[in-house]
């Protein structure tokens, strides 16, 4: 038999590596984003900041990390993005911002990390969608392939998780090529 | 018998629990049938092609309908964690599943108190759930493609989404990927990075590589990875060591994807046609041998 030991729990029942981090300019905002998520059903925590966050004001929320793009989106809408969104175990790290470029001749594929997006070049037809590990990774590339970039929904738009995030990243990538073609 | 957890992208599906079976290019479980596409519907037609050749084995999917909300895998951790009493397989693979520390650790006490441990494997968000619990090393078999193996590899990184970049440049080899993902006790016993080459490897390094036949269009296909990951648990489930039914599925999901004469826009059901025959070539070279 396995033994385990598992890493540390937080008391609302995630892990500290499911946990991000919204960092706002000042209270008002921090207040209003926290009634609006409260509202909206997330489980977050309103804590003072990490010594490793420079900016922003005196105070924090916390919040899981794979639902920072459906966050963030509310956050938009509602006029109060955060300044910045990072993981509570690295509050240093940044989302993926290296992007590999494969050309394929007729096709141009285009990766974020582990999501991939692949483009006809001549008619900017969606071919293929890859990569990932979230569930709304198969749903997005039902939703996009087969669909020219001006036409497919924007994964920053429809997607849910960190994956369709990073999806999203290599979509507004892809735009700028194809503006360029 | 052998089990997959996973997802379909449809939020109107059910949690069901059944048999799966292919009839044409749909798969049914449950009376409820599924088009074989990329995500857990690929992996489960590459599975359910794989047993064709080795012979019948009952494939028991666990999949309810998740679009990223979390939902569906939320049902279906709790129809595992409720109906322990079911769990009696040789293999078991966990797929397309919301990441979710709490639910995964739950799932991994309820397979720890069987009395016939299965043969672990984890791809996908469920492996993502396994590397941040700490506990990456109850698995048997991890299956990343090279960005999730920089993830695996990042000891920091809670998510791909933030591997860092110094990790996930070109420049670094997938073997320093490999030994740094175990060094941090991130990687499972084994591992099938999944890529233009294919590794094989436990915490002593590569065991071995597989980088032919070439297509070079199948990195850009979605589900190509998935197809891997179910001829591997196809094979595993036989019995097979985990580096050999590793190294076959590489050559045969390969030679599938070969056959297929795949450009980017080919989609994967057609390499699950293919690999059939592609299995019977590599068992065959490899009695041969």
């Amino acid at each position: 038999m396995f033994k385990f030991k598992f890493k540390k729990k937080k008391p609302h029942g995630f892990s500290q590596a499911e946990l991000g981090i919204l960092v706002f300019g000042n209270t008002s905002e921090v207040i209003g984003a926290q009634k609006a998520l409260e509202t909206n059903g997330w489980k977050i925590r309103v804590m003072g900041p990490p010594p490793e966050i420079q900016s922003g004001c005196d105070l924090v929320i916390e919040f899981p990390l794979i639902q920072e793009l459906d966050i963030i989106r509310l956050l938009e809408k509602l006029g109060i993005p955060p300044i910045e969104m990072v993981p509570v175990t690295g509050p240093l790290l940044q989302p993926v911002d290296l992007f590999h470029i494969k050309d394929f001749g007729e096709f141009l594929m285009i990766r974020a990390a582990n999501m991939k997006i692949t483009v006809e070049k001549s008619t900017r037809l969606i071919v293929n969608v890859s990569g990932g590990g979230c569930p709304d990774v198969p749903y997005l590339a039902c939703m996009m392939v087969g669909k020219t970039m001006a036409q497919a929904p924007n994964p920053l738009d429809i997607g849910h998780t960190l994956c369709g995030y990073a999806l999203g990243l290599a979509f507004k990538e892809m735009e700028k090529r194809c503006s360029q073609w | 018998m052998l089990a997959v957890v996973g997802t379909v992208p449809d939020p109107d599906f059910p949690l069901a629990v059944g048999r799966v079976d292919m009839v044409g290019d749909r798969l049914s479980i449950d009376g409820k049938h599924i088009w074989v596409n990329r995500g857990t519907p690929a992996l489960l037609g590459a599975m359910v092609n794989t047993l064709k050749v080795l012979g019948q084995k009952d494939i028991i999917g666990f999949i309810a309908g998740d679009i990223g909300l979390g939902d569906g895998s939320r049902k279906v951790y709790q129809y595992l964690v409720e109906n322990r009493f079911q769990m009696d397989f040789n293999a078991i693979v966990f797929h397309y599943l919301q990441p979710d520390v709490d639910w995964h650790n739950k799932i991994l006490f309820m397979l720890n108190d069987l009395g016939k441990k299965p043969v672990l494997i984890a791809d996908a968000g469920f492996m993502y759930a396994a590397k941040m619990s700490g506990q990456a090393q109850a698995y048997d078999l991890f299956t990343p493609d090279v960005g999730e193996l920089s993830f695996l590899a990042d000891e920091i990184a809670p998510h791909p989404f933030y591997t860092r970049g110094f990790i996930l440049h070109d420049d670094n080899k997938v073997p320093d990927l490999i030994g740094r993902a175990y060094l941090h006790g991130n990687a499972a016993k084994n591992l099938l990075v999944k890529g233009s080459t294919d590794y094989i490897a436990d915490k002593n390094g590569v065991i071995f590589s597989v980088n032919s036949p070439i297509a070079e269009a199948m990195e850009a296909m979605g589900g190509t990875g998935d197809t891997v990951t179910g001829i591997v648990t196809a094979l595993a489930g036989t019995g097979m060591s985990i580096s050999k039914a590793a190294k076959i599925a590489a050559k045969v999901n390969r030679i599938a994807g070969f056959d297929a004469n795949p450009t980017p826009a080919t989609q994967v059901s057609q390499i699950v046609h293919h690999i059939p025959q592609a299995l019977e070539k590599v068992l065959k070279e490899s009695y041969d041998q």
